[in-house]
């Protein structure tokens, strides 16, 4: 036995093995994805950037019950509300700093309306802090860019939930 | 009295001993066992119609047994944990959510819901029910209170409130079974004061705060204790703030002064905090008011101060003790003048003896009291948390109350004696049928409303009051039934700290006569009052306006210096019983303005005759050391023997009058509220409906 390891030990073996492996790589496949210009498929449960999403009619969903607020960890979220003129409850301010973000997806899972979701989007990068501060406009102007993608992820997340 | 009897019972095998008559629920309370309920409340009748205290009694009835109005008996065997009650209250809890909508994201009451609550406790974690549930339109009864009808679950606890508490019959339930509905029974607001405290009551969210609706949840508010300085019970309130802004007051519980009640206005005015408020130093060029720094202000002030002769101080209705403490010493010592007042409805007691000016049965004695007799005063509106136990009384015990003065609803029955000072005269001096009826009592309340010893003959009303009182015994050694019912916070206050002339300085009305001949060379008007308008204090050569609110004083000021209201500062306040508590502050001075009591030490440090405190521990340390009385908080000071003030002069033929004008309007803080400003108007325009009616 000694004398096996001792010749497995003298003739690099196990070297020339691992060799033979990057070797093989040589002539396989390209796995490499040219980002940005190539992407990898994402879950339906991804957590990206935040939306506020709105019912089919415009009437947008999010009725201030301040559980995202309340459930955040890193407290991002702040909100403000008040009766708007039609007696129903609206909120007039919905922030939520995406810095302070930890992309926990918690708000998603409190909101009782489905009206905060995490979409599929990672590429948000800004060049200043402050524009990373999204406004009430902000997260309902992202909603309504991807509603189809945000209700299909959805109802393909539907029955694990 | 006979000694209570006592019975024995066991609770899920504990026993307790509790008086006959107890039900058992009080009975299991004294064990510290909770049972969940919805329409029982300890300060309402009993009515038994929600069904969720379900308990089981052993040897009685084959069913569960609602426990808050089942007397409790001898030896009985109660169990609250057995298999028969968890099954009941899940299917009372199934009843009360078939047509109890799911709303709780948009409900008010969320996070502060008995339903919510106990559903999770108690409940089941599904339903048998399929079918379409119930609606309800939502009615519209004032500025007050949002209702929610269909989440109503018909305990009654709003309608035995109206009833038994407030003295107003104007809610109720129409129809039966499944189409009871709660409301008032013709669409209208509210006319009580005290309506506010339904919203408390309510154990879901059938009735919520219409200012505070879907602004705030309650699980983000931090909550601070305060008083209330709406009227002078120094009421007990919590205030909530989120963000450094108020959001709502509600009361706390306080046996010896509100029970668990507060009007009003307390409740509703705190969006008066930020309208029309003075945020920064004002100097006025010409007509108009120019920003200015607390430097640029404090230097435009000092030669008037110190070059200045004739400095008169006037200090209004919402002041804390510490803050009249801070100004009288700034005024006698800093500017030695003798001509400060803060009585400014004219009220004609000093300080010199306490007892004369306080509520000295106190507001826990009305319980005890046999006989309260007002005079010349309205506690309706200037106390009604006051009211509202002499009300309790009236409705428990048959309390006979007496009235000498306008006759005015006060919610409950009482005997009018006459509306005249002469009447009282009368009353004394004859031996009437009233009079021996008077005399019968053993422990008579008299009260006088503050507003009334501020009138002219105020010393001889005083006199023939402190003689009917000796008459009828409510001056005995252990009951001292003679009551001033003070309405404003400064009131007690004032009156304790020396916020007066002392010497021979000018009080309110010479100050308003020396205005009119323009003797006054600086005015400093401290806050406002209701008592004496704008218009009558123009006049002086300068005046300075240190307050909180804008119009009113602050458009006649020469500089106006911006200070707190009383959500903004620790601070001590005393009640009309002379009975001392103490507030937090709940947020930070809006912008620039400044603690009161620092404005003036700043002063006096300016004037180089600093004050000889630097903070509001060395103040309150002072206020003790100089007023002994002041070491009692939240208890009342032990009480003097009673001596005589000799009243003197005759009573004027005028009758007693009304002296609030609008409950709604009575302080800068309330004026500046528009939700105060509605609640004024819907009066208004009720009164004038009825009338219209005849």
């Amino acid at each position: 036995m000694k004398l096996i390891r001792f010749l497995r030990q003298f003739l690099l073996l196990d070297i020339l093995k691992g060799l033979s492996i990057t070797l093989k790589h040589f002539f396989s496949k390209n796995f490499t994805l040219m980002y940005p210009w190539e992407k990898t498929p994402i879950s339906p449960r991804f957590r990206g950037e935040h939306a506020l999403r709105r019912y089919p009619n415009g009437e947008e969903r999010c009725i201030a019950c301040k559980l995202c607020e309340a459930v955040c960890p890193a407290q991002a979220i702040t909100i403000e509300a008040e009766p708007r003129k039609d007696g129903s409850r609206r909120t007039t301010r919905y922030d939520i700093d995406m810095v302070k973000c930890i992309y926990c997806g918690l708000c998603e899972e409190a909101c009782p309306v489905d009206a905060i979701v995490e979409g599929p989007n990672m590429e948000f990068a800004m060049e200043n802090r402050a524009d990373l501060v999204y406004s009430k406009a902000k997260l309902l102007d992202n909603g309504d860019k991807l509603e189809p993608t945000l209700a299909e992820r959805l109802q393909k997340d539907a029955p694990f939930r | 009295m006979s000694e209570v009897k006592t019975i024995t019972l066991t609770i899920d095998g504990k026993q307790t001993t509790v008086p006959l008559g107890s039900s058992i629920m009080d009975a299991a309370k004294s064990l510290d066992i909770e049972i969940p309920h919805f329409c029982f409340h300890k300060r309402l009748s009993v009515a038994g119609n929600c069904r969720m205290c379900l308990v089981q009694v052993e040897g009685g009835p084959p069913k569960p047994t609602a426990s808050c109005c089942f007397p409790a008996g001898d030896g009985m065997v109660v169990h609250t944990q057995s298999d028969m009650v968890k099954e009941a209250r899940k299917g009372v809890m199934e009843f009360l959510l078939i047509n109890h909508p799911l709303d709780c994201p948009i409900c008010d009451q969320a996070g502060e819901c008995d339903l919510q609550d106990i559903s999770v406790s108690y409940g089941s974690d599904q339903s048998h029910y399929n079918e379409l549930k119930r609606a309800v339109e939502d009615k519209d009864i004032g500025p007050k209170i949002k209702t929610v009808m269909t989440r109503c679950i018909h305990c009654t606890r709003c309608i035995r409130f109206a009833t038994e508490v407030a003295g107003v019959q104007e809610m109720g339930a129409t129809f039966r079974g499944e189409n009871m509905s709660v409301g008032t029974y013709v669409e209208s607001a509210l006319q009580s004061e005290l309506a506010g405290n339904m919203i408390d009551l309510c154990p879901v969210g059938a009735l919520t705060s219409k200012p505070y609706a879907f602004t705030g949840r309650n699980w983000e508010l931090i909550k601070t204790p305060s008083v209330d300085i709406m009227d002078a019970v120094g009421s007990n309130i919590e205030i909530h703030s989120r963000a450094g802004k108020v959001m709502r007051v509600i009361p706390r519980e306080n046996d010896i002064v509100n029970e668990e009640w507060i009007s009003d206005t307390a409740r509703f005015s705190y969006d008066g905090l930020y309208e029309n408020r003075i945020t920064s130093p004002l100097i006025k060029k010409g007509k108009k008011f120019t920003t200015v720094g607390w430097k640029k202000a404090v230097e435009t002030v000092l030669p008037k101060l110190k070059g200045n002769k004739n400095i008169v101080g006037l200090a209004g209705d919402l002041h804390s003790v510490e803050d009249l403490f801070a100004f009288n010493a700034f005024m006698k010592q800093t500017l030695e003048s003798d001509n400060i007042d803060a009585r400014m409805n004219g009220f004609a007691l000093d300080g010199s003896f306490r007892p004369s000016y306080l509520f000295n049965s106190s507001i826990e004695g009305i319980d005890s009291a046999d006989a309260v007799i007002l005079i010349g005063s309205n506690p309706r509106l200037e106390a009604p948390i006051i009211n509202a136990r002499i009300r309790k009384n009236v409705v428990k015990r048959n309390l006979p109350v007496y009235m000498l003065g306008s006759e005015v609803d006060l919610s409950y029955a009482y005997k009018l004696i006459g509306t005249k000072p002469e009447d009282l005269v009368a009353l004394n001096e004859s031996n009437s049928a009233i009079f021996k009826e008077l005399k019968k009592f053993e422990k008579p309340m008299l009260v006088i409303g503050a507003d009334t010893l501020g009138r002219k003959d105020a010393l001889a009303i005083y006199k023939e009051v402190e003689k009917l009182a000796d008459s009828i015994g409510a001056l005995s050694s252990n009951w001292t039934g003679l009551n001033v019912l003070h309405n404003k916070p400064t009131a007690v206050a004032a009156l304790d700290m020396n916020v007066y002339p002392e010497g021979k300085g000018m009080d309110v009305s010479k100050t308003l006569k020396a205005l009119e001949k323009g003797d006054v060379d600086t005015l400093i008007l401290y806050g406002e009052s209701e008592y004496v308008n704008a218009e009558q204090l123009k006049g002086a050569k300068f005046t300075i306006y240190i307050g909180s609110h804008k119009g009113g004083y602050a458009d006649i000021a020469d500089v106006v210096l911006p200070v707190t209201p009383y959500t903004e500062k620790d601070a001590w306040w005393v009640n009309t019983e002379g009975r001392l508590q103490e507030a937090k502050a709940a947020v930070a001075p809006l912008m620039n303005a400044k603690e009161d009591w620092k404005v003036f030490r700043h002063l006096s440090g300016e004037m180089d005759k600093p004050l000889s405190f630097n903070s509001l521990d060395e103040l309150r340390t002072q206020i003790v050391e100089k007023h002994p009385e002041y070491k009692y908080l939240g208890t009342l000071a032990p009480a003097q023997k009673w001596v005589s003030i000799a009243g003197k002069g005759k009573v004027l033929k005028k009758s007693f009058e009304e002296t609030v004008n609008d409950f709604y309007k009575s302080n800068e803080i309330l004026r500046a509220s528009k939700v105060m400003t509605e609640c004024s108007k819907s009066t208004v325009n009720k009164n004038n409906a009825m009338r219209k009616a005849g």
